[in-house]
């Protein structure tokens, strides 16, 4: 078995959560970063834009925000495990959104 | 028998015109229609506000996040800007897409001429504008908005036509509004103004004359008397957020869409759960009304009696109503998950409010703020109506 990277989630989401996440990257911060993430106010959330970028400090732009940027902090709307998740997802190819959790 | 087959064949056309006829939707008018944009899927519904139905589903669009829309002047196509630089003419009567260019890498919307003529574009990738004409959507301008001296373009943000053919916008990365003469679109003529910090949004007054910027990078907005221009931007409302600490914005407020009512504008503040009010031509604050969170959209009522909030990301699922003539609150309703934009009727007497996450439009009465009925719509965003062709600054 490959060992775990430092980053990895103790906690991976629940299938709910999982589905609030995914409506969560592709709906709200599709507003600014594109439905398709491939850009608008800020940049591009693809896989080809976030592939070298190092995973503690996307982690760290979710959680803290870009001060001077429009990218505000998400600490509160979701946990340091949750934007860990949304990173790996990013960089592997973002799922299709299903929709609110009820 | 070949005599024969050539003798009638004449017949063939006419039955295929008159099985055709037997189909076709009864003749119709553009005043009441208008377009909602079902944001996940691509498409848009052509609905109709005078019965409150839906007409037809237009697909293939792009992505449409979002996306914006204006009319042409005769109220019959509707010009459809994608997130993703797609530019698509929607004919409402047959629910067909007449024209679609892909004119920029990334798009955020754009208007109408005076005229009728032109279709600009305000993009942020590559960042400037473009101006198409109305009817074939062939480019007949470009106006990149260069800045600096290395050749980098800004994102625009809050473009808006003017009378004269000239458009107006702002430069979110160079801190500047620009007017651009199409009057003569072969040869654009562009006037710079420098303005306040990252201008993210804009509007223009009805008549045309004032243009305000609100501002990311600085309290205060920037305003521009177009009938005075010499005078250059002036800071609007500059001390509102002095020395607080603002609020993290989780959507960025929108002023396009005419808050400017009873003589004053409403307007949106950035980081802080207020809506700001000023009065027209002083200038001078009249109040700040304290909000139940960040407002995106702050909408006057057509008459002006009323203006109607929405708010960002994690509280969009409320609503709120001000009364221009005190000043206060008077109501406070949920009309459904994530309210993404609201559109009043031409003349105001019901209000379409798009709620992504249940995938309806609600219909309220305006009066008795009672829901009048649902529509189904696919995680709908904007709502647009075609009395906006008849508005200068869209």
């Amino acid at each position: 078995m490959p060992t775990m990277p430092a980053f990895a989630q103790q906690t991976a989401p629940q299938p709910e959560r999982v589905r609030e996440l995914v409506h969560l990257v592709r709906q709200d911060c599709g507003s600014c970063h594109g439905l398709t993430l491939q850009g608008g106010l800020g940049p591009a959330l693809t896989v080809a834009a976030l592939r070298e970028k190092p995973r503690d400090s996307l982690v760290a732009t979710i959680l803290g925000g870009r001060p001077g940027t429009p990218m505000p902090p998400f600490r509160g709307i979701v946990v340091e495990d949750e934007a860990a998740w949304i990173v790996e997802r990013l960089q592997e190819g973002f799922p299709v959104d299903a929709g609110a959790a009820r | 028998m070949l005599h024969l087959i050539v003798k009638y064949m004449w017949w063939i056309p006419v039955v295929v015109l008159l099985s055709a006829c037997a189909t076709q939707p009864p003749l119709r008018g553009t005043g009441d229609l208008g377009i909602v944009i079902e944001r996940a899927t691509g498409q848009v519904q052509v609905i109709e506000t005078s019965g409150r139905s839906s007409l037809a589903q237009v697909s293939g669009l792009g992505d449409l996040s979002h996306a914006s829309v204006v009319f042409s002047r005769d109220g019959r196509y509707a010009y459809v800007f994608g997130r993703d630089g797609g530019l698509t003419k929607v004919d409402l009567l047959t629910a067909r897409i007449v024209g679609r260019v892909v004119q920029a890498g990334n798009s955020i919307g754009g208007a109408v001429s005076q005229d009728g003529r032109l279709v600009v574009a305000q993009n942020y990738e590559p960042g400037g504008i473009k101006a198409f004409d109305a009817d074939t959507l062939e480019l007949v301008a470009d106006v990149p908005a260069e800045f600096g001296s290395e050749g980098k373009r800004s994102k625009v943000v809050g473009l808006a036509d003017l009378p004269g053919n000239r458009f107006i916008y702002s430069l979110f990365d160079a801190n500047e509004i620009r007017v651009t003469d199409l009057s003569d679109p072969r040869n654009p003529k562009t006037e710079r103004y420098p303005a306040g910090k990252q201008p993210y949004d804009a509007l223009v007054t009805p008549d045309g004359r004032y243009y305000i910027a609100g501002l990311f990078g600085e309290d205060g907005l920037s305003m521009l008397d177009l009938w005075q221009p010499g005078q250059g931007v002036h800071t609007i409302l500059p001390g509102y957020g002095r020395g607080e600490q603002a609020l993290p914005v989780y959507k960025m407020p929108h002023l396009r869409g005419w808050a400017v009512a009873a003589g004053r504008a409403y307007l949106p503040a950035i980081g802080r759960h207020e809506v700001l009010v000023v009065e027209l031509g002083s200038w001078k604050e009249v109040a700040r009304i304290p909000v139940k969170s960040q407002p995106v959209f702050v909408m006057a009522r057509p008459d002006g009696r009323e203006v109607w909030v929405n708010f960002a990301f994690p509280d969009n699922g409320w609503m709120q109503v001000i009364d221009t003539f005190t000043n206060r609150l008077v109501d406070s309703f949920q009309p459904g998950r994530a309210i993404l934009h609201l559109e009043f009727t031409p003349k105001g007497e019901a209000v379409w409010i798009s709620a992504r996450d249940d995938n309806k439009v609600a219909i309220y009465d305006t009066r008795s703020r009672q829901k009048i009925t649902e529509l189904p719509a696919a995680s709908p965003s904007g709502i647009f109506f075609t009395s906006r062709a008849f508005r200068t600054g869209f």
